[in-house]
């Protein structure tokens, strides 16, 4: 019996050694939009995001809590998150994907890579696939990435009374540090 | 048996390790969620809510109160008469701004500063309400026989402004109030004169709501001839714009005059329509996000 639990015991350690092996954490991350309006120029920053990218199997996961998204309008930050993103209601935007290319990253360098997975603003998911630039560094490494999202495709409503129009296609450019995961 | 459940050692780590325990790996991630947008100007309707202008932001508020409705035909239902007050606010952080404005009535000027203290926030840190600290100053300029000094024609106001936002569309507010005015009108008054607001915003769709307001003055402190401010509007939001349309019985815009010297009343029809329109403007900043 006791051989028994200690293989059990063992089996799953070693399985979930195995399952997590390195794991990538961002640091540093900062996303921003930018869309022209007549009146005045839309962007903002946020810099609260959280990604994980597992190097074994090359998944990885975004996360941005959108209400941290800061405008240098403080009225336009709150019509974003009360009127087009309902922040309230769905606090984050997360991506959910895995790198197609396999990368050894113990090598330092730059490579192209791409992602599929599912994008989720506003409740609403998308498949898509992303293109990146990676930087791999030594123990570090840095993603840059830009990706167009349509404001229909997530059900953003764009109310017809608004003054400034608001485009339709929302360019979003993203940069992330990260390092390995310590445990 | 055993190898069955040998096999599920095995195997379940394997499958369980799909993306979604990488999500779980960030999702306790300690983020606290301000809750924004309590109410959507920095006005309940005449009284001052918990909100203030962000930082850089220059908030321009022109109001108008009309006549009383029940002038009647001839008057147009008080159209042909206004007030007004023109009002410049400037956010010098996300918490403190400062403000002044002009009302046509009595030429009176204000000057005050909002503060907020506590934020509303969830998440990692559970903060139940907001409060803010308002002080203001105001001063009559309309000339008078006699001739007052400026002392006399000031009066000064504290506010603490405490509100929840229960959910995304209810959210209420407190606001105890000191009104000292330097010289009452009505000699027997109390020149000190506590009172407490009580506001409220439903959201009826995502750019739409209506307020109500009323200020109750704690008794024996004022003249019987006049009432408690209570008032109802509706507020429209388009891009950098918030309309607020609104009926009120107080003909003033500043708080001496809304709370301590409303006299008319809702019964007898003296109510007044009136409007405030604000328009946000940003500065500062400018450092461009490169494509």
């Amino acid at each position: 019996m006791t051989r028994y639990i200690l293989v059990m015991a063992f089996s799953m350690a070693l399985n979930t050694a195995m399952a997590q092996g390195i794991l990538y954490n961002a640091i540093k991350s900062e996303f921003s939009f930018f869309s022209k309006a007549p009146l005045e120029d839309i962007e903002a920053k946020n810099t609260r995001a959280a990604s994980i990218i597992n190097a074994s199997n090359r998944e990885v996961v975004v996360r941005i809590p959108v209400s941290q998204f800061q405008f240098s309008n403080k009225l336009m930050q709150q019509h974003f998150n009360e009127n087009y993103m309902e922040s309230e209601k769905y606090p984050y935007a997360t991506f959910k994907g895995k790198i197609n290319e396999i990368i050894d990253l113990s090598k330092s360098g730059v490579y192209s890579v791409s992602a599929n997975g599912i994008l989720n603003i506003h409740g609403v998911d998308q498949n898509r696939k992303l293109t990146a630039k990676l930087s791999v560094g030594e123990n570090s490494m840095q993603l840059e990435t830009k990706f167009e999202v349509m404001l229909a495709d997530h059900q953003i409503e764009v109310p017809k009374l608004v003054f400034k129009k608001i485009a339709e296609k929302i360019e979003v450019s993203a940069s992330l540090n990260y390092v390995p995961l310590k445990k | 048996m055993r190898k069955i459940i040998f096999m599920i050692c095995f195997i379940i780590p394997f499958s369980a390790l799909a993306q979604d325990d990488l999500m779980k790996l960030i999702a306790d991630s300690n983020e606290v969620f301000v809750r924004t947008a309590t109410f959507k100007a920095t006005r309940v309707i005449n009284g001052h809510s918990v909100e203030t202008v962000g930082k850089n932001n220059l908030d321009f508020i022109i109001s108008h109160r009309f006549d009383r409705v029940n002038r009647g035909f001839e008057e147009f239902f008080g159209l042909d008469a206004a007030t007004n007050r023109l009002g410049l606010e400037y956010g010098i952080n996300d918490r403190l701004m400062l403000g002044i404005g002009r009302s046509s009535f009595q030429k009176t000027f204000d000057y005050f500063a909002k503060y907020k203290l506590i934020r509303q926030t969830s998440g990692a840190a559970n903060v139940p309400v907001s409060v803010s600290l308002l002080s203001g100053y105001m001063i009559r300029t309309q000339n008078t026989s006699p001739q007052l000094s400026s002392n006399n024609r000031s009066s000064y106001t504290a506010q603490i402004l405490i509100a929840r936002k229960f959910s995304e569309s209810l959210s209420l507010q407190l606001s105890p109030t000191l009104i000292h005015r330097n010289r009452p009108d009505i000699f027997t008054d109390n020149k000190t004169v506590l009172a407490t607001g009580i506001g409220g915003r439903m959201k009826l769709t995502k750019r739409t709501s209506v307020n109500g307001e009323y200020n109750y003055v704690l008794p024996n402190q004022i003249d019987d001839s006049y009432t408690n401010n209570l008032s109802f509007s509706f507020d429209l939001e388009t891009g950098g714009h918030v309309f607020q349309l609104l009926f009120t019985n107080s003909f003033g815009m500043t708080e001496r005059q809304f709370i301590t010297e409303t006299n008319g009343s809702w019964g007898s029809g003296d109510i007044h329509f009136g409007f405030n329109i604000s328009r946000t403007f940003s500065f500062g900043k400018e450092k461009k996000l490169k494509p």
